[in-house]
């Protein structure tokens, strides 16, 4: 049995984050809490940021789900930590064209999130992958 | 059963250059090229609306209808086609109960029971009429292999209780539950029973009359027919004493300015004009399936079942769910491995030509029971073999190796 085509999906930095994810837990005191699930197949992220004069200062999630689900869960709050809250609706938008399979704008360093790039020829697994983005832009929306 | 999978053109494709193996009939079975050319011939020659013209066609159309209804008297065996009421599918079959039965005979205190093996299509009904009435939804609760017993049926159906609820065969766990004996003991209470046989109706022969069910529905997807077709039976009593939940055409007796009156059984319950091409598939697949027959696919089934579980267990950290008999349970097996969600696996098996479910398969509340948020699915039918699940079990191997090893 060949693993080259599954190879672009799972690169091995997705494993290192799904095994080891960045971020695990829960923020304490006063920060926007966002839970959403994907009914389709039982993925769920509880997410929550914190955010300060316009920045994402910090971020953590929690929550069930594959390895494509959790792993672009932990790549998003390591990029967002630190961002204005326009950049990171931009990244978020930025994701989505990414999974679309769509040129998108190299204004930012996305670090791991490039190895999700495989994802947009899975079309069944685009929806695990965007969980955790359109948990975080709806959080940052409503404070926006 | 080789030569039956080549009534099927379905099954013979490559999928990401593997030859396809198709484990996911329990989501939706495939259709042999007599149910194909049965819609097409409909189409082609007879297509026309049913019930109204004078001419020519409208009563062909007509015929084939009716006649698909009195194919599916047979099939279940119910007393007379009055009791036969087509529907888009067991969703709105158990709906239909739920809305023209139950809000008219349940009431504030009364019980509801269903168990928590039940498809979402046969829990959310009872428990927003629940909700609404007022009443109490009891569950029936499972054995730690995934069945019911007779003394929590005894013990959890009391005289408050109005309705029971229960699938038939369960499409995650695969358990048969005893209907008959179910029946009987709601009945003894004045309680009726509603079956969902979704998952039964394709795989294993069924008398309403025999299992004396009050209504029970199923779908013409998963049995080799159309999508968008299904089947409410009902008892003519309870049927004439329930009012139309949907108005229009087709239904309607006399209409006046002010007040209407309904067409007879079953045509009260079908306003507006009906998926007849549909309905004609249905009757060409339950020739099909007669024509097989339903204890054969039954036996089939389980002799799949028997060898797939014999193989799976060999595997390391495989859990598989449900009753370990095969001969009581029905032909699927829902299971889990270790360190592998199971989206990763139908992704790896995909990437290998073969289709199963991944997910909560439409049971959250049964998810919360087995204690995971989501399990793999594979599910049979009349035209898979031993190969596949050779296949199947080549490709759990190999999942395994690759999450557990490779990274």
């Amino acid at each position: 049995m060949s693993f080259n085509n599954l190879d672009q999906l799972y690169r091995s930095v997705i494993m290192d984050h799904y095994k080891k994810p960045r971020n695990k837990g829960s923020l304490e005191g006063d920060s926007v809490t966002i839970d959403m699930n994907n009914p389709t197949c039982g993925d769920r992220i509880h997410l929550t940021l914190k955010i300060n004069d316009g920045i994402v200062e910090d971020a953590k999630f929690d929550g069930e789900g594959c390895s494509i689900s959790m792993s672009s869960a932990s790549m998003m709050t390591e990029v967002i930590k630190g961002k204005k809250l326009n950049e990171a609706l931009e990244l978020a938008d930025i994701f989505s064209k990414m999974m679309l399979g769509e040129d998108y704008s190299d204004k930012y360093d996305l670090g791991d999130v490039e190895a999700l790039q495989g994802v947009s020829k899975f079309p069944a697994r685009i929806k695990c992958a965007t969980l955790a983005w359109k948990a975080m832009e709806k959080g940052v929306s409503d404070q926006n | 059963m080789n030569e039956i999978r080549k009534l099927f053109p379905v099954l013979n494709q490559e999928v990401n250059g593997h030859p396809l193996v198709y484990l996911d009939s329990a989501a939706t079975s495939q259709k042999p090229i007599q149910v194909l050319e049965a819609v097409k011939n409909y189409y082609e020659l007879d297509n026309s609306n049913v019930h109204r013209g004078v001419h020519t066609l409208g009563n062909r159309a007509t015929d084939s209808y009716e006649g698909a209804r009195e194919k599916i008297r047979k099939f279940i065996n119910a007393t007379s086609t009055e009791e036969i009421i087509y529907t888009r599918g067991t969703t709105t079959s158990l709906n239909t109960v739920a809305a023209a039965y139950g809000r008219m005979n349940v009431e504030e205190g009364d019980e509801i029971i269903i168990s928590y093996m039940e498809h979402h299509s046969n829990l959310i009904p009872w428990q927003q009429l629940a909700k609404e009435k007022g009443a109490v939804l009891k569950y029936f609760d499972l054995e730690p292999d995934g069945t019911i017993t007779l003394d929590t049926i005894r013990n959890t159906i009391t005289e408050k209780t109005k309705i029971v609820a229960i699938t038939m065969a369960s499409n995650v766990l695969g358990t048969i539950n005893p209907i008959k004996e179910i029946a009987e003991m709601a009945h003894a209470v004045g309680a009726v029973i509603v079956v969902d046989a979704a998952q039964a109706a394709p795989h294993m022969p069924i008398d309403v009359q025999d299992l004396d069910c009050d209504f029970l529905g199923f779908s013409g997807h998963k049995m080799c027919g159309p999508t968008g077709i299904g089947v409410l039976y009902g008892k003519k009593a309870l049927l004439e004493n329930m009012e139309p939940i949907e108005f229009g055409g087709e239904m309607i007796d006399f209409v006046g300015l002010y007040d209407s009156t309904w067409k007879e059984l079953p045509w009260k319950f079908e306003g507006g004009t009906p998926n007849i091409a549909g309905a004609i598939g249905l009757g060409a697949a339950i020739d099909f399936l007669n024509e097989i027959g339903l204890e054969k696919i039954a036996e089939h089934e389980h002799s799949l079942v028997e060898y797939a579980i014999s193989e799976m267990d060999k595997i390391d950290g495989l859990t598989i769910y449900g009753p370990r008999d095969p001969q009581k349970r029905c032909g699927l097996i829902t299971f889990n491995i270790d360190g592998v969600h199971p989206h990763d696996l139908a992704t790896v098996l995909d990437m290998n030509g073969i289709a199963v479910r991944a997910g909560h398969h439409c049971a959250q509340p049964l998810m919360k029971w087995l204690q995971c948020t989501a399990t793999a699915r594979a599910s049979f039918y009349m035209y898979n073999t031993k190969e596949d699940i050779d296949r199947l079990v080549e490709g759990l191997r190999s999942a395994k190796e690759y999450f557990n090893d490779v990274f």
